[in-house]
């Protein structure tokens, strides 16, 4: 068969020849995918794309677990494909501050499963003899960084797939429209004919993406965004040199890259003011001098980075026989949050985005998302939330808001980010009914999913006074560990537990399931039962077809045939994407979302019957409203649905009302709450300090897709009888001995060298006092899901999967934090909390 | 020996050409902005002169503000100075940007003014043979082989058969063409410098163009007649079937 065959139809059609469809391509064929068309309006093997002018470099150690897992996969799947050059690569640091970075990347690597080390300045000029040493305080040296050829390895997984029989490509063949029935994408319409899509329909094409997406009546939310490098050469001291030689240097300081490359070295960089562009304005394949994606440099923008280039290698760049031979606005896609976008589109089942992918992570994310497309979200092996396109369908699709984000988080890229850094832009765009009471107290709002929500109120300051003895002793001293922190959050959390917090919004993500089969839907998705009376309420893991997590939430039977599910803001989307993809054809149900339908607060404190039995017309009693069940209630004029259950383990209620009444009710309760010392308490208690002493666990951080229930100590709802998503290897998980259980640990020395007391802040690696990294018997390594301080324990308390063999209560461990080991011990193997082991306050 | 090479402004294109709505001019706003390669040639040629001889090169452009990044380029690329002629921005026909060029460069003593044989975008021809004219100044076209001998400027251009050499008293005109010489690149300290150094900035006078551009066009499209026959060893077949069809097997 030809290769440049265009056929009528196809089973899976794949729009974009560049790294990511050429990796996705030969991944579903190696996984059985048949008869798939790969298209693309440009020639092979450069179609013109974001791949033609990738710098094409891997430096896999991220803060992210998942984007470094992603990272060490591509870089074996190039190696395997022989298209890898291992150069090494080492992030210089200039300054004190991001040599304390270079640490970070040296903890984060080790927790998990990269290779980093810290050099100083005349250990980087060993390894760079062209480097300007005399400015650098040192560096991180990353052994396993190199330089992949992307066009080949793409032409590599073309062959492959074409050899399976599996695969035809089609160049120089533009889609100029998609076909929809209105539940599914049924074909393409193109420069060379139409071809009916018979199975699914996947759109990988860069930059381009929001314009295929369009024509299907979607949305991608990312822009296409400048990146600025040149060449510069011939560079004397590489003559002779083919291939890459000399490690990749990034000049962390100033957001740039120096590779060499051949006889030449290239010179990228990121800290230019933000340029982004309409994908309207990108010239076609013949209108381009070069390639649509390399207009050219604008080049004011570039002259302080060429300043920062000449100090840093000065031999090399400062010579007059060294040209700039090569310069571009390379163009790339960015996105509000960095991520790629990835899933099934929500208006069709069928149509699929895989874009804003690197070259760095797109052969892994062909893998994980083949096996997301052939065998379902269970088979996938690294955690695909913070990829997932379902993260934006509830907000942030907006163009302006796209575009916001986007510019700041240019800004992002090789920046040092604080693990708790705020967005801030596209603020305010999610408000809950009741914001205008809370910006009474002073509140500092922290994002999420687009909700603004405090975080702390600077007005509750006075309670630094009360608590002094306690604070004073947890008080952070280093300005690292106290960024984006308060000790009024410690305080709030004792005032809480002493009296009374009033706490909101959650910016939840709520949702409803309705209709004849929505127990049945219901059942199918949970492990814990549904099939209670009307105001049961059950918080209840969501598993994968591998017993992962997929969600963890409350649902509240609202009624027969009604089901109330509560979730996390971030993650309704994904919630409903799930169910959207398992409920079946012949069942009658309905899902509807309430997310912005419904403002949420919560009353909890030992106060809290006292003030609610002020205000609602019912008997809020522990007879008449026992704990772990949900009513509704009359809160002077609103009616509102409590429940009574608690994420920071007190005596109270979680409220859900109208969202236009919530600012009455919050006025309600507070009113009311002034005679037992009521206080506004943000969600530094509830999602972070309040949460941990309690031993809750939160999706993301802590259940994820490779945890099972049993390791999370989540698994007390049993086996039920009715038929769930997981459910086999949830009962084999429940009959095997987990090969790590969840615990929780405590610093036990905040500063075992002197000097300042540290506080961890999560993402560290677990070791034991050998100093060796934990590992299990499935090869995962031990590091800190979360970490908080926990003022009514006194300890600063992190989470951790330890291996099952070394998680005993009392065992001494260690943490490293910024190149320097910290003892902890594990106070808590599994669920069971740490303050209020009993639960005695909830069930009061 | 004072060297000037004259440049212009030109949209860079690929191969299919985009036009402004009101079709006086290429649209390259998405593509941007350079200079033809005879004048690539004309600058190099003017800084390597200076290089052997002394003296000052300058790079010249008559046309909007915007035109300075093409002057600044050629100062990467080595020239001494920089000359702005700068308009409003409308197109200047070849007659108007002769005399202005001209009158210009009329009260300095440059010894060679070297243009591009024909401009990058609407090729007339015309520019440097008419700054000539108006200079009283010998003119040699087409120049693919330079140098000076003391006042002589030995210029060589190719033609059928052989080539033709021209002994010329400076000062003179030089039109060159690509081929002339390598250009070479800006390095990136002299990029830098080049935009902190300041233009000399003129205000040309417009006159009259007897040549009137109404119009652009682009040509129609002609279908591609290079045709991918397959990849590889599957290609063979295909590539026996139309070389027998054109008999040639």
């Amino acid at each position: 068969m030809s290769s440049n065959t265009l056929p009528d139809s196809a089973g899976t059609v794949i729009i974009g020849a560049g790294i990511v469809g050429n990796s996705l391509a030969y991944h579903l064929a190696d996984q059985g995918v048949e008869d798939i068309l790969l298209v693309d309006k440009g020639p092979l093997p450069d179609p013109g794309g974001s791949t033609g002018h990738a710098s094409n470099f891997l430096m896999p150690v991220t803060h992210s677990k998942e984007m470094t897992q992603l990272g060490y996969d591509s870089i074996e799947q190039y190696r395997e494909a022989g298209v890898y050059d291992t150069s090494g690569g080492i992030e210089v640091a200039r300054t004190k501050e991001q040599m304390e970075e270079n640490k970070r990347r040296v903890h984060s690597a080790k927790a998990f499963g990269g290779h980093a080390e810290l050099l100083t300045p005349d250990e980087v000029k060993e390894k760079v003899p062209y480097i300007n040493e005399d400015i650098l305080e040192g560096g991180v040296y990353f052994k396993d960084a190199g330089v992949a050829d992307s066009l080949q390895f793409g032409e590599i997984c073309r062959e492959r797939a074409k050899d399976m029989g599996r695969l035809t490509v089609s160049p120089n063949t533009e889609v100029t429209d998609i076909f929809t029935d209105g539940e599914e994408a049924t074909g393409i319409e193109t420069d060379r004919g139409d071809v009916e899509v018979e199975d699914r329909l996947i759109i990988a094409a860069g930059i381009w993406s929001p314009e295929l997406a369009e024509m299907a009546g979607s949305r991608i939310p990312l822009t296409p965004a400048v990146h600025q490098m040149i060449s510069v050469g011939p560079i004397e001291q590489f003559e002779g040199i083919e291939g890459i030689e000399y490690p990749i240097v990034r000049d962390m300081d100033h957001r740039m890259y120096e590779r060499q490359h051949g006889g030449e070295i290239e010179v990228g960089s990121y800290s230019h003011p933000p340029i982004l562009w309409d994908v309207e304005d990108i010239p076609s394949i013949d209108e381009a001098p070069l390639s649509p994606t390399q207009p050219p440099l604008t080049e004011d923008a570039f002259e302080e980075s060429m300043e920062h280039a000449l100090e840093l290698m000065p031999e090399i760049l400062d010579d007059p026989d060294a040209g700039i031979r090569h310069s571009i606005d390379g163009l790339l896609s960015l996105t509000a949050d960095g991520g790629p976008i990835i899933g099934p589109l929500k208006e069709f089942d069928n149509l699929w985005s895989v874009a804003a992918i690197w070259i760095k992570e797109a052969p892994a994310l062909g893998k994980e998302v083949a096996k997301w497309i052939t065998k379902g979200y269970g088979a996938i092996e690294v955690d695909m939330e913070g990829e997932n396109i379902a993260r934006y369908e509830e907000y942030g699709q907006g163009m302006d808001y796209i575009e916001a984000r986007s510019k700041e988080g240019f800004r992002k890229i090789y920046g040092t980010i604080h693990p708790s850094e705020q967005w801030m832009t596209g603020r305010p765009l999610r408000q809950t009914g009741f914001h205008d009471r809370l910006e009474k107290f002073d509140p500092m709002f922290f994002e999420s999913a687009g909700w603004e929500r405090p975080r702390w109120f600077r007005d509750n300051a006075d309670l630094l006074q009360e608590y002094q003895e306690t604070i004073n002793e947890l008080s952070r001293p280093h300005e690292w560990d106290r960024r984006w922190w308060s000790p009024i959050i410690l305080a709030e959390h004792l005032h809480m537990r002493d009296n009374v917090g009033l706490i909101g919004d959650m910016g939840f993500g709520i949702y409803e399931l309705q209709g004849p089969d929505a127990l049945e839907m219901a059942e199918k998705i949970t492990v814990g039962r549904m099939d209670g009376d009307v105001g049961n309420l059950v918080y209840t893991p969501v598993l994968d077809q591998s017993a992962g997590f997929r969600a963890d939430l409350t649902v509240v039977r609202l009624e027969e045939d009604r089901f109330r599910f509560i979730t996390g803001g971030g993650d309704a989307g994904h919630d409903k994407q799930w169910i959207r993809e398992h409920m079946e054809d012949d069942m009658e149900v309905e899902l509807v979302s309430k997310s912005s339908a419904l403002g949420t607060m919560g009353v909890w404190g030992p106060k809290a019957r006292k003030v609610m039995e002020d205000i609602t017309e019912e008997d809020m009693s522990d007879e008449a409203f026992p704990a772990y069940t949900a009513q509704e209630v009359h809160i002077g004029d609103v009616k509102a649905l409590a429940m009574r259950i608690s994420y920071v383990g007190e005596l109270g209620w979680e409220l859900y009302a109208p969202m236009a009444q919530t600012g009455h009710l919050w006025d309600t309760i507070y009113e009311a709450g002034q005679e037992y010392d009521l206080r506004p308490v943000g969600t530094g208690v509830y999602g972070a300090t309040g949460r941990m002493e309690k031993g809750y666990r939160l999706l993301g951080t802590e259940l994820k897709t490779e945890n099972n229930p049993v390791e999370a100590g989540l698994d007390f709802h049993g086996v039920k009888d009715a038929d769930f998503i997981g459910k086999e290897a949830y009962v084999e998980a429940i009959e095997s001995e987990p090969a790590a259980k969840l615990c929780t640990l405590s610093v036990t020395d905040h500063n075992p060298e002197g000097g300042v007391e540290r506080y961890p802040l999560g993402g560290e690696p677990v070791k034991d006092l050998d100093g060796n990294v934990l590992i299990d018997d499935e090869g995962r390594r031990s590091y800190t899901t979360g970490a908080a301080t926990g003022p009514s324990v006194g300890k600063h308390l992190m989470f951790a999967y330890i291996p099952t063999d070394v998680a005993e209560e009392g065992k001494e461990l260690q943490v490293e934090y910024f190149d320097q080991d910290y003892p902890v011990k594990i106070e808590r193997v599994g669920s069971k909390p740490l303050f209020d082991p009993g639960n005695e306050r909830i069930l009061s | 020996m004072e060297t000037l090479a004259c440049i212009k402004r030109v949209a860079d294109t690929g191969a299919e050409i985009v036009l402004t709505e009101d079709k006086q001019s290429v649209d390259a706003s998405a593509v941007g902005y350079t200079m033809g390669p005879h004048e690539e040639c004309a600058i190099e040629e003017a800084v390597q002169v200076v290089e052997e001889e002394g003296g000052t090169s300058t790079v010249l452009s008559l046309g909007p503000e915007d035109v300075e990044d093409q002057i600044y380029e050629g100062i990467g690329r080595g020239a001494d100075e920089g000359i702005i002629m700068e308009t409003d921005g409308e197109e200047w026909g070849p007659e108007s940007t002769a005399t202005a060029i001209a009158d210009g460069v009329e009260e300095r003593d440059f010894d060679l003014l070297f243009f591009g044989n024909e401009s990058g975008d609407n090729a007339n021809y015309q520019v440097g043979i008419r700054v000539a004219h108006q200079l009283d100044l010998p003119v040699v076209t087409g120049i693919k082989d330079f140098d000076v001998d003391g006042d002589t400027a030995i210029a060589k251009r190719d033609v059928p058969g052989g080539s033709e050499v021209f002994e010329v008293d400076t000062p003179a005109v030089i039109t060159v063409k690509e081929g002339l010489n390598t250009p070479r690149y800006p390095s990136m300290r002299s990029r830098m410098q080049a935009k902190k150094q300041e233009l000399e900035v003129l205000d040309p006078k417009d006159t009259e163009d007897r040549l009137q551009m109404q119009e652009l066009e682009t040509p129609e499209a002609e279908d591609s007649e290079a045709e991918v026959l397959g990849e590889g060893p599957e290609a063979v077949d295909n590539a026996v079937e139309v070389l027998e069809e054109m008999e040639v097997l």
